[in-house]
C-alpha cells in the first residue's frame, strides 16, 4: 500500500523531468528512479510491519545492512542514495525502539514522562553547563583550532540563538505565533544602514535607535492584529512580514529594492578605535592602541563577543522578567487568556508589551546583521527566515531558553557542518520540521520550572517527579 | 470603460482560481480548525503535474484540445488527491489532539518540504508551456480604442469552475460524506460516537480539498503558461485570504472571496501599482480579520467562556 | 423586588438586563440586587441564563438593554460599559468559571500571584523596578506569597503550592480556583457553579469556606449552583430564573414556598438531577406546564 501510494506520488514528478531541449519544454523519463523509490519505500513499510508483529531483531540486522551497503552500491542518483540511508536509518532506529520497547512495557504516557525527566535532569545540569558554556563561548577565540570559519560559524550560532531567545518572549512565554519575525529583523537591519549612511551615525547611537524603531513597527503592527485568536494572529503576522519585504523591495529611492544596500559602516571599538589596518587621519587603529600586530581577525572576534554579549543580555532579560510580574502574565496568558482577563490584567497592553520587547531585540540583531554583513537586501528577510527562528523556538521546547541553544545547534549547525548535502538542506529541514512535531509535539525539552517555590528549593528533577505526582 | 471591462473579466478569472484554493482552506479550517499551510504547496504540485501531463498527453499523439485538457485535468486531479491523503495521514493524523500549535508547525514544516521537493526534482527554473488554447474571442473593437476580449480558456475556467462548486454544493448538501463531514464540524466526538468513521472523513476532505486545488493548478499553468516551484506560498495566502474574506467554513463564501480577491488584484494592478498588489492582498486580510473576522458569511463566533 | 434593605445603595444592582443572540433571547428583561456580607444565590434549570448573566456581569458580553451597578467604598461603576480586565480590576468583581479555567502549566503558588497582578504590577514600578531589583518589588512579592499562602491554608493546598497546577485532582482545581479569585482581593465574588462534580465531603466543605468568605472577609457572594444541600444551608438570599425571566426572588424560606419555582423547578422530586439533558428537561417541565 506504501509502495503504492509513494509510486503514484512520484511518477508524475521525479519521473518525468521537464527538460528544456532547445528552448522547448519536453518531459525525459526517469521510471527507474521511480520503480526503485516506490520499492524503498515498500521495503522500510514492510520493515516496519514486521518489526511492529514481533521480529524486531532481524529487521534490525536488515536496515543496517543496508546502511552499510548504501554507502558502496552505486545508485543511478545521488537522491536515490540519501533516500535509501535515510530509510534505513530510521527503519534501523524504529526497530532499535522497538527492542527497547519490549523491555520495557510502560505506556507511551510513560515514556513520554520519563522523556521529560530527561529534560528535566537537562534543565538541572544548565545550571552547571550554563556557565561551563559561556565560559566555552568567552574563550573560544584564543582556542588552538579556532580560525576564522570557526568564528563566523560561532557569529551565525549567536545570531540565531539571540533571534530565537527573543522570539521564544512571544512564542515561548505568551502564547502568541508570530510568522512574522523576521519583519522586525529587516527593520532593525536597515534602520542601522539607512541612518548610519543618511545621517553618518556612528553603531553605538545606531544599535539602540534601530531597536527601539523595531519595537515601534512592533507597537504599530501589534496593536491592530492582537485582539485576534491563535490562528487568524499567526496569518496576518506573516502577512505583515510579507508587506514589509514587499516595500523593501518596491521603495528603491530608500532601500534601493532588489539590489540592497551595500557599504554598511563596520563598527568601532566603542567608538574609540577603528579596526582597519591604516586608520584616517586623526584617529586610532584597534591594533595600534593595544600595540598588536594588525589582523583581520580582530575585528571577527570583536564582532563574536559583541553578539555573545547581545545574546547573553537577551537571555539575563528573560530569565529575570519570567519571575517579574509582566512575564508570568505572559505565561498566564498562553495557559488561558480568558481566566486573566477575569483577573484584571489587561490582555492587550500585556502582549503588546511582548510583542515590542521581542521586536526590540529582533531590531538589534538585525542591526548587528547588517553591520556584520556589511551589505543587506530583502532578500535576506524572506518568510523563510522567520520560519526557521520559528521552528528554533519550537523544537526547542517553547518557552525554554536552553531548547533554544540546543535547537540553533540542530537547525543552523547541523546544516552547517554537512555542507557536502547542501541541496537537501531546506528538504530535510522541513521534513525535519514534521518529524520533531510528530516526536515531540511539546518540544525537546518542555520541562517548565515555576518561578517561585512556596517551599524549600528542590532540584528540577524532584521537582519533576512530584509535580507530576510520580511516587 | 473598456478597459475597465477588461480588467472585470481578468479578475472573474483569476477569482475563480483563488476561489477553488481557497474552498480547500475553509474545508479544512471548517472541519479540524486548522490552517492547512501546505495547500498552496499542493496547488503548486498540481500546477507542475498540469505542465507534465500536458507534454506526456502530447507526447502520446493526443492533439484534439478538448480531450487532452480533460486527460490532464483527470491525472492532475488524481496525483494531487493522493499528495492531499498522504499529507495529512503523515503531517497531520498523528497530531490530532495534540497542542494547538503542533499541526500548524508541522504544516509549515510539510510546505518547506515540499516546496523544496519540487525544486529539487523538477529543477528551480521557470517551466514555460506553450499555450494550450489561444482562440479568443473579441468583444468590443473599437478602431483606435482599447480591445476587450475574453479567451476561450478564460470562459473554460469559469465554466469549469461553476460546475465544480455546483457539484460540490451538491455533495455536500446530499450525500452520507457531506452529511458526514458537517457532523464532525459541529463535533468530532459525538459524531465517532454516532459511528461516522471521522478519520475517514477528515482524510476524504484532504482528498477533495487538493483535488480542487490540483484544479486551479490546470487552470494558472494554462492561463499563465509558466509554472516555478514558488507559486504556492504567494497563492496559497492569496486563497487563504479569500476563504477568511469570505467567512472561513463557508463554500460560497469562499466563492465569493475569490471572486472579490481576484477582482480587487485586478483592479489594483490596473490602475494603482503592480509592485503593491501583493500588498494590497494583505491589508484586506488583516482588515477583514479585525473588522468582520466572520467574514461575509461566515456565522457569527462568540468568544466561548 | 422590593426587599427592606432597599434603603441602602446595595453592592450588585442589575436592572432590566436582557441579553439576546441573534434572535435567541437568553436573559429577558431580569432585574434583581444583591447585598454586601450576603450570599445571593441564583438557580434555576440549565439554559435559564445564569452563566449568561455572569458573562454580563463580568464584561464577557455586553448586555444588550440593562444597567449592572456595583458600588462599594463610596464609588460606583457601571459594569455593562467597562472592558471585562477593568471590571475586575477596579470594580473588584472576581470569578471562577463552570468549566474550570486554570492556568494548567503553571505552579499552584503561581496562579495565585498572577491573580495578584495589578498590584504587582504597580510595585514593580511596572517591570523597570522590578528588573533592576529594587527592594520595593521584593517586599510586594514578600506580602503576595503570604496571602497566597494564607488562601492555601484556607482550601488546604499548601502542601500542594509546587505542583503543576493542572495535575491537581478535580476537586482541588475547583479549590483552588476559588483561592485565586480570592487573592484577587474582590468585593464581589462570582461563583459559577462550584460544588459541580464534587462529592457530599466536598460540598459541604465548600459550604464552609464560602460562609467563612462572607463572614470574615465581609464581602458579597453571587453564586449558581445546582446543589440545593449547599444553596439551602448557606445563602440568605435566592433568585430563580427560568427561559432567561426571573420567576422568584427572596429569601430561601420564602422562594422554596413560591408556587412558580414548585411549578417550574423545585416541586419534582428529579430537579436536582435536571443538570445535564437540558431539552429533554425543558419537555418535561412543557408538559407538566400545560397540566
Amino acid at each position: 500500500m506504501a509502495g503504492l501510494v509513494a509510486l503514484l506520488l512520484t511518477l508524475p514528478l521525479v519521473g518525468l523531468r521537464t527538460v528544456e531541449v532547445q528552448s522547448r519544454l519536453t518531459i525525459e523519463p526517469h521510471l527507474a528512479e521511480v520503480a526503485m523509490t516506490a520499492f524503498l519505500v515498500f521495503l522500510g513499510r514492510l520493515g516496519l510491519t514486521v518489526a511492529a508483529s514481533g521480529l524486531p531483531g532481524p529487521v534490525l540486522l536488515a536496515a543496517l545492512a543496508t546502511l552499510g551497503a548504501g554507502w558502496f552500491l552505486p545508485f543511478p542518483t545521488e537522491a536515490l542514495r540519501v533516500l535509501a540511508l535515510a530509510g534505513a536509518a530510521v527503519v534501523a532506529i524504529r526497530t532499535l525502539w522497538a527492542l527497547y520497547r519490549r523491555q520495557d512495557p510502560r505506556s507511551q504516557q510513560e515514556r513520554d514522562r520519563s522523556l521529560d525527566l530527561w529534560g528535566a535532569r537537562l534543565q538541572d545540569a544548565t545550571r552547571l553547563i550554563g556557565p561551563v558554556a559561556v565560559a566555552l563561548a568567552l574563550a573560544l577565540p584564543f582556542l588552538p583550532f579556532t580560525d576564522r570559519a570557526v568564528l563566523d560559524l560561532g557569529i551565525l550560532l549567536l545570531t540565531y540563538i539571540m533571534l530565537g531567545w527573543g522570539l521564544n518572549i512571544v512564542v515561548g512565554l505568551a502564547g502568541l505565533l508570530d510568522l512574522g519575525y523576521v519583519a522586525f529583523y529587516a527593520v532593525g537591519a536597515y534602520s542601522y544602514a539607512l541612518l548610519a549612511q543618511t545621517f553618518g551615525f556612528s553603531f553605538w547611537l545606531c544599535l539602540p535607535l534601530a531597536g527601539l524603531l523595531a519595537s515601534l513597527a512592533g507597537l504599530t503592527l501589534g496593536f491592530p492584529v492582537l485582539r485576534l485568536r491563535g490562528d487568524y494572529f499567526a496569518i496576518v503576522t506573516l502577512g505583515f512580514g510579507e508587506i514589509v519585504r514587499i516595500i523593501l523591495l518596491n521603495w528603491g529611492d530608500l532601500t534601493g529594492g532588489p539590489n540592497g544596500i551595500a557599504g554598511i559602516p563596520r563598527p568601532s571599538f566603542f567608538g574609540i578605535a577603528d579596526f582597519t589596518a591604516t586608520p584616517a587621519s586623526g584617529q586610532v587603529a584597534f591594533h595600534q592602541m593595544f600595540g598588536l600586530q594588525y589582523s583581520p581577525l580582530h575585528r571577527i572576534i570583536f564582532l563574536y563577543y559583541l553578539i555573545l554579549a547581545l545574546a547573553l543580555l537577551v537571555n539575563l532579560f528573560t530569565m529575570r522578567i519570567r519571575r517579574l510580574p509582566l512575564g508570568r502574565a505572559w505565561e498566564a496568558l498562553r495557559e488561558d487568556d480568558i481566566a486573566c482577563t477575569a483577573l484584571g490584567i489587561n490582555r492587550t497592553t500585556i502582549k503588546l508589551a511582548a510583542f515590542a520587547i521581542a521586536a526590540m531585540f529582533g531590531g538589534i540583531a538585525g542591526s548587528f546583521f547588517a553591520t556584520r554583513q556589511g551589505f543587506i537586501s530583502p532578500e535576506s528577510f524572506s518568510f523563510i527566515e522567520s520560519a526557521i527562528i520559528l521552528a528554533i523556538v519550537v523544537l526547542g521546547g517553547m518557552g525554554s531558553q536552553i531548547g533554544v541553544v540546543i535547537a540553533t545547534l540542530l537547525v543552523i549547525g547541523l546544516p552547517e557542518v554537512f555542507r557536502d548535502l547542501a541541496q537537501y538542506r531546506m528538504l530535510s529541514f522541513g521534513a525535519g520540521m514534521v518529524l520533531i512535531m510528530l516526536w515531540r509535539p511539546r518540544g525537546l525539552l518542555s520541562h517548565r520550572e515555576p518561578t517561585i517555590l512556596l517551599h524549600p528549593r528542590k532540584s528540577a528533577t524532584q521537582q519533576h517527579a512530584e509535580a507530576v505526582g510520580a511516587p | 470603460m473598456d478597459y475597465f471591462l477588461q480588467q472585470l473579466i481578468n479578475g472573474v478569472t483569476l477569482g475563480a482560481i483563488y476561489g477553488l484554493v481557497a474552498i480547500g482552506y475553509t474545508m479544512v479550517y471548517g472541519i479540524i480548525g486548522m490552517i492547512n499551510f501546505a495547500h498552496g504547496e499542493i496547488y503548486m504540485i498540481g500546477a507542475f503535474i498540469a505542465v507534465i501531463s500536458f507534454l506526456a498527453v502530447g507526447l502520446l499523439g493526443i492533439t484534439w484540445v478538448p480531450l487532452a485538457v480533460v486527460l490532464v485535468l483527470i491525472l492532475t486531479m488524481l496525483f494531487t488527491a493522493v499528495y492531499g491523503w498522504t499529507v495529512e495521514r503523515l503531517a497531520y493524523r498523528p497530531l490530532r489532539g495534540s497542542v494547538r500549535l503542533a499541526p500548524l508547525i508541522s504544516a509549515i514544516g510539510m510546505s518547506i518540504f515540499l516546496q523544496n521537493y519540487v525544486q529539487l526534482v523538477q529543477g528551480a527554473r521557470v517551466k514555460p508551456l506553450p499555450p494550450v488554447m489561444s482562440d479568443v474571442i473579441v468583444l468590443a473593437d473599437q478602431a483606435g480604442g482599447f480591445r476587450v476580449s475574453v479567451s476561450a480558456l478564460q470562459l473554460l475556467i469559469l465554466a469549469l469552475t461553476v460546475a465544480l462548486m455546483i457539484g460540490f454544493t451538491q455533495v455536500i448538501a446530499r450525500t452520507s460524506l457531506g452529511r458526514a463531514q458537517r457532523a464532525c464540524e459541529q463535533d468530532m466526538k459525538m459524531a465517532s460516537l454516532l459511528g461516522i468513521d471521522v478519520d475517514r472523513t477528515i482524510s476524504l476532505t484532504f482528498v477533495m480539498g487538493a483535488a480542487l486545488a490540483g484544479v486551479a493548478g490546470v487552470m494558472v499553468t494554462m492561463y499563465y503558461g509558466v509554472v516555478d516551484f514558488y507559486i504556492g506560498f504567494l497563492a496559497g495566502i492569496k486563497a487563504f485570504t479569500a476563504a477568511v474574506l469570505g467567512g472561513i467554513g463557508s463554500l460560497p463564501g469562499a466563492m465569493l472571496g475569490g471572486l472579490l480577491i481576484g477582482l480587487i488584484e485586478a483592479f489594483w494592478s490596473a490602475y494603482f501599482s503592480v509592485e503593491y498588489k501583493d500588498v494590497a492582498t494583505f491589508v484586506i486580510l488583516v482588515l477583514v480579520l479585525i473588522f468582520r473576522p466572520t467574514g461575509l458569511l461566515g456565522r457569527p463566533d462568540l468568544e466561548k467562556v | 423586588m422590593t426587599s427592606p434593605q432597599d434603603f441602602a445603595e446595595p453592592l450588585l444592582r442589575v436592572e432590566h438586563l436582557s441579553m439576546r443572540f441573534g434572535g435567541l433571547v437568553a436573559i429577558n428583561d431580569v432585574s434583581f440586587s444583591a447585598q454586601d456580607c450576603a450570599i445571593t444565590a441564583i438557580i434555576g434549570p440549565n439554559g435559564a441564563g445564569k452563566t449568561t448573566l455572569f458573562n454580563c456581569l463580568t464584561g464577557f458580553y455586553t448586555p444588550s438593554v440593562g444597567r449592572l451597578t456595583v458600588s462599594h467604598s463610596g464609588h460606583r461603576w457601571l459594569l455593562e460599559r467597562m472592558e471585562a480586565h477593568r471590571i475586575a480590576g477596579t470594580a473588584r468583581v472576581a470569578r471562577t468559571f463552570q468549566n474550570i479555567r486554570l492556568f494548567g502549566g503553571m505552579s499552584v503558588l503561581e496562579n495565585l500571584i498572577v491573580a495578584q497582578h495589578t498590584k504587582l504590577m504597580r510595585a514593580s514600578g511596572f517591570t523597570l523596578a522590578g528588573l533592576l531589583g529594587l527592594p520595593v518589588y521584593r517586599q510586594a512579592e514578600r506580602a503576595a506569597v503570604e496571602r497566597a499562602r494564607y488562601w492555601l491554608d484556607r482550601v488546604g493546598l499548601v502542601e500542594m503550592a509546587d505542583r503543576q497546577a493542572g495535575t491537581l485532582p478535580y476537586g482541588a482545581q475547583r479549590r483552588l480556583e476559588i483561592a485565586r479569585a480570592m487573592c484577587s482581593e474582590p468585593r464581589l465574588l462570582c461563583l459559577d457553579e462550584p460544588a459541580a462534580g464534587l462529592n457530599p465531603r466536598e460540598s459541604a466543605d465548600l459550604s464552609v469556606l464560602l460562609t467563612f468568605i462572607r463572614d470574615h472577609h465581609r464581602i458579597g457572594v453571587l453564586l449558581i449552583e445546582h446543589d440545593m444541600s449547599v444553596v439551602m444551608a448557606i445563602s440568605d438570599h435566592l433568585v430563580v430564573l427560568d427561559y432567561g425571566r426571573k420567576i422568584s426572588d427572596g429569601p430561601p424560606a420564602v422562594v422554596r414556598h413560591d408556587p412558580a419555582v414548585i411549578r417550574a423547578y423545585l416541586g419534582e422530586d428529579e430537579s436536582e438531577s435536571e443538570d445535564d439533558a437540558n431539552g429533554e428537561d425543558r419537555n418535561r417541565r412543557e408538559g407538566q406546564g400545560s397540566c
